[in-house]
């Protein structure tokens, strides 16, 4: 262009980046998809619009105390082990707002892998206080109706106090009538155990909600979720459903456990036997911890003897409980100083193994609760992105059509730009799936539709003031440069608001809402990049043409609508004049009408002096 | 009509025609507390609907469902769990939601089989879910606490911008009562409220004090000389930006509520309960009301907190001072102690044409 003009050739740099950009982009794209199996030309889309399961878990801390970072990555480390033990590919687990894990499986997962990421209670380990067949124990004289309840048992093992506080008077009846009644402790407020061992801790409701206690029954093997308060006393069932049991309080909890792994049996000269044990080796507090209880434990009687006098003292036992049940339940015999222990019994291969990942996996740092779970139809989701995607096209079919009526050839301009700001996002939802894992949901489509409006209204901010300038009686060209830099202002200060929203709703929100303000923060920015590098340059190049410049009755830009009464410099040494009326105050501001109409007045008084030129009377 | 509605703009820009929205205020704020109250009233009265995500239960979605009929799903929870009261709502054209309180695993099992049963899909076709009570209440406080930090933050940076904490104050006062607002709306209208609905009351606030930016922008803009002239006082400044933005404001609340409100139509229409027909009604609710309090609520607001500022109290007392001096005739520049001629015949002075008499000092004529 031999434009001696030195804005000449400005246009067209930021559009040419714009088009580099984007050609950068659907080509990282494109080499994506030929090259990685992880890349695809649609973004992916999340649960909600895929269908699967998403789980989501909530740490629970005693006391409500702060969750680490650290702690909730270690959780998702071994959740997303365990998760992948079980084949599921593609499970996509994250942390949410500090406190929260969430799983979110893609398909139908099974019950087993479900239960896999359910199964996060706490491992503890606890003295055995007494154990026996699975069977409720038929009572002659039962104080209330808990013997025939199985199903409360579980929140009953939580809060196993929660009776007596009910019901005070009817527990100070009677003896109940059963095999364990002389282990009660006559005062059982005034209790003091001495050990997690001591049976002083057996109290009537224990007593009583022992003998209830129905291990043959499925519901009761559920663990009941949650985690039993580690400070009392537990009566629960083996996992197998096999044993009842009542258990001291908690003495060492899985966190201690450094590793865990199955092996065949060592003899002292380095022989393999063909037993399967599993070994277990703890962190310097589990040592410490272990060594207590093994002192302890190995001097209580064995199994053998203990199953002649039960009521005497605890068995040399203890118990490890993940989910509230009992997963094993080993005597000791020997005091195991040096942090590593190993069980031994009738394990096969497979339970040795089993044993050692529950023992290893379930060392989770926290304990979890299952805050809501969901599957999620494809088919429900398809549709409604269908119908969402069908709305979004209306919205901005009406909003184009709109904007023709508005500014009629502009209009055009801003379609334009609504359509390059689709491409656009398009392009950076596609490759932020395949880079960083993004999926798209329906909050996230939400916020896309919403993005509409709010791009749009950069281009009305825009273009308002352009009309501004001419009415100022600025020409086309002085009017865009300088609506743009008036407009640039407010559109970087509303943007700068919006995108501070959608960053402090996404590191502090929640689910869907996050979705929703990654969408809001991206179409934000992409609202930038596309009213600083293609709105306002095409504009600037659209005002070179004859169409706009001379301000066809159809271009939006046309004087005459736009009220402009000021002589105003056309080119070529041509001015256009128009009736003038007083618009501004002696500092060259803009009068309101009030002013206006005492300027008016004014005017008519001093045409009788001068009908050449306008003006003010200030002196009077 | 386009041509008309050009000339009404061009009129408001230049105050050819104004509304005083700034001079009305109490008026507007009158308005705003009555609906406020309305609103909190209904929310007292009425309540808010809570969705299942607050209350918690399980959740039974049935897809490739041909009929719409609701009664076979209720009596399909009934049958299992008797004293169960489900509750069900059509989503799309095709499939149905259910939802119960917290039934046990095996109650769960035997509802979607009946469900099954009920609309002759196979057991497949039937998902559930369990939702804890804790889980929306959870989405929601995190969503306040963003709310809150969003809130400091937002008066930090509109503060620093506009270099007035009253505008910051303005917004924010504005904001709340759209929130108070759409949620009256939606204990009236009486759909559920889900981490949907959550989602919506958000976008409100991003879209409010956008919205409210853009208005203040404009009238920072013309009260950025106001102590170098006393023609008119900061509220009158206000008031024009309020005129001049008219347009802007109409146009960009017509583009934004287009999309929101064919997610609205399509979604209460076709879709039924869902994520979409949620956030729309927030949306199209809040974003009116938005850009309607940013016009007669946060400028008037932000006019009335400004006007206690020392230096635009003083400004108005010399404006109505000078107003004063040109009604009986003095001299207004004895009364600020700045000539206002003087800038003034400068500006007068045209290329070939004298001044004249008419630019000398007069006397009263009285």
């Amino acid at each position: 262009m031999a434009s001696t003009n030195t804005r000449g050739r400005a246009p067209w740099r930021p559009l040419i980046t714009l088009l580099v950009i984007l050609a950068a982009g659907a080509g990282a794209l494109f080499a994506g998809v030929t090259t990685s199996s992880e890349a695809q030309w649609t973004p992916k889309l999340a649960l909600d619009l895929e269908g699967g399961t998403q789980i989501i878990l909530q740490a629970v801390t005693a006391n409500n105390e702060a969750v680490s970072a650290e702690d909730i990555s270690q959780a998702i480390a071994i959740i997303r082990q365990r998760v992948d033990s079980s084949g599921v590919a593609e499970a996509e687990i994250t942390s949410q707002g500090g406190r929260n894990i969430v799983v979110a499986l893609p398909g139908n997962p099974s019950e087993e892998t479900l239960a896999l990421v359910r199964e996060s209670a706490q491992m503890q380990f606890r003295p055995v206080l007494y154990m026996g067949d699975p069977a409720p124990i038929e009572v002659e004289t039962p104080a209330d109706g808990e013997t025939t309840n199985d199903t409360d048992d579980a929140s009953d093992a939580q809060e196993p106090t929660a009776d007596a506080q009910q019901d005070p008077a009817a527990e100070s009846a009677e003896p109940v009538g059963g095999p364990l009644d002389e282990l009660i402790s006559d005062d059982a407020e005034a209790a003091e155990a001495e050990n997690p061992s001591d049976l002083a801790q057996i109290t009537r409701d224990v007593v009583e909600e022992f003998y209830a206690l129905d291990c043959t029954s499925p519901d009761s093997l559920t663990g009941g979720g949650g985690v039993a308060d580690p400070n009392a006393v537990l009566v629960t069932c083996s996992e197998e459903g096999d044993t009842k049991y009542i258990l001291g309080p908690m003495e060492i909890s899985g966190n201690d456990i450094a590793q865990a792994s199955s092996g065949l049996k060592q003899l002292q000269g380095g022989a393999m036997t063909n037993d399967w044990i599993v070994n277990i080796a703890f962190n310097s507090q589990g040592t410490r911890d272990f060594e207590t209880v093994t002192s302890r434990l190995s001097q209580l009687p064995e199994y053998e003897q203990w199953i002649y006098a039960p009521t005497s003292s605890a068995p040399n036992m203890f118990a490890i409980v993940l989910d509230n049940l009992v997963l094993s339940s080993p005597g000791v015999t020997e005091v195991f100083r040096t942090g590593e222990a190993f069980i031994e019994g009738t394990f096969t291969n497979e339970s040795a193994n089993k044993l050692a990942n529950q023992l290893s996996f379930g060392a989770l740092p926290l304990t979890f609760e299952v805050q809501s779970e969901e599957t999620i139809s494809a088919t429900l989701g398809s549709e409604q992105l269908q119908k969402g995607i069908l709305a979004g096209l209306i919205g901005l079919i009406l909003v184009g059509v709109y904007s023709l009526v508005q500014y009629r050839v502009l209009g055009t301009l801003t379609i334009a730009s609504l359509v390059i700001a689709a491409v656009a996002t398009y392009l950076a939802l596609a490759l932020l799936s395949w880079v960083q894992g993004y999926r798209l949901s329906l909050a996230g489509v939400a916020g896309i539709i919403v993005a509409i409006g709010i791009t749009a209204d950069s281009f009305i901010v825009y273009f308002e003031r352009i009309r501004d300038e001419l009415r100022e009686g600025r020409s086309l060209d002085g009017a865009i440069e300088v609506g743009w830099d008036r407009a640039k202002r407010t559109i970087i200060a509303s943007d700068a608001v919006n995108f501070i929203a959608a960053v402090v709703l996404y590191f502090l929100a929640v689910g869907g809402v996050r979705g929703f303000a990654f969408t809001l923060g991206l179409t934000t920015l992409i609202d930038l990049i596309v009213v600083f590098f293609f709105t306002h340059p095409v504009l600037q190049l659209l005002a070179r043409t004859r169409f706009f410049r001379n301000g066809h009755k159809l271009s939006g830009f046309n004087p005459e609508s736009l009220g402009v009464d000021r002589p105003r410099y056309v080119g070529r040494g041509k001015v256009a004049t128009a009736q003038s009326t007083p618009m501004f105050n002696d500092d060259g501001t803009r009068m309101t009408i009030a002013q206006r109409k005492a300027a008016q007045r004014s005017k008519e008084q001093t045409e009788q002096v001068s009908s050449q030129s306008t003006t003010r009377k200030d002196g009077e | 009509m386009a041509r008309r509605f050009s000339q009404w703009g061009n009129d408001l820009y230049t105050g050819a025609r104004s509304y005083d929205v700034v001079g009305k205020r109490r008026t507007f704020f009158l308005l705003a507390l009555a609906t406020i109250l309305i609103s909190v009233a209904i929310l007292g009265i009425r309540g808010l609907n809570l969705g299942i995500e607050f209350r918690g239960g399980s959740q039974f979605t049935l897809t490739n469902v041909d009929t719409s009929d609701q009664t076979s799903a209720v009596d399909a929870v009934t049958s299992v769990s008797p004293s169960e009261v489900a509750r069900v709502a059509n989503v799309g054209t095709n499939a149905l939601r259910v939802q119960t309180s917290e039934l046990t695993d095996i109650e769960v099992q035997e509802v979607r089989q009946a469900l099954a049963d009920a609309y002759g899909v196979t057991a497949d076709d039937v998902a559930s879910s369990y939702v804890g009570p804790t889980w929306g209440q959870d989405v929601s406080t995190k969503a306040f606490t963003g709310i809150a930090v969003f809130l400091v933050l937002v008066m930090l940076v509109m503060s620093l911008y506009f270099r007035a904490w009253r505008s910051a104050a303005a917004t924010i006062l504005a904001l709340f009562h759209d929130l108070i607002i759409t949620l009256g709306v939606y204990a009236l209208v009486g759909w559920e409220v889900s981490p949907a609905t959550i989602i919506g009351l958000l976008t409100i606030l991003a879209y409010s004090i956008y919205d409210t930016v853009v208005v203040f922008d404009k009238v920072r803009e013309n009260t950025d000389n106001l102590n170098g002239q006393y023609l008119a006082t900061y509220a009158e400044r206000a008031n024009l930006a309020v005129n001049q933005t008219m347009v802007r404001s109409i146009n960009t609340s017509v583009v934004a509520l287009l999309p929101v409100a064919s997610i609205l139509f399509i979604g209460a229409f076709l879709l039924g309960a869902g994520t979409l027909r949620d956030i729309s009604l927030a949306l199209f609710v809040g974003m009116g009301i938005g850009t309607y309090s940013s016009i007669f609520l946060a400028t008037p607001i932000q006019v009335a907190l400004r006007e206690r500022e020392p230096a635009i109290r003083e400004h108005n007392e010399q404006v109505a001072a000078v107003r004063e001096a040109r009604a009986t005739g003095a001299d207004p520049s004895q009364v600020v102690g700045v000539s206002l001629t003087q800038g003034a015949d400068e500006k007068n002075i045209v290329p070939g044409v004298r001044l004249a008499n008419r630019a000398q000092p007069k006397k009263r004529k009285r």
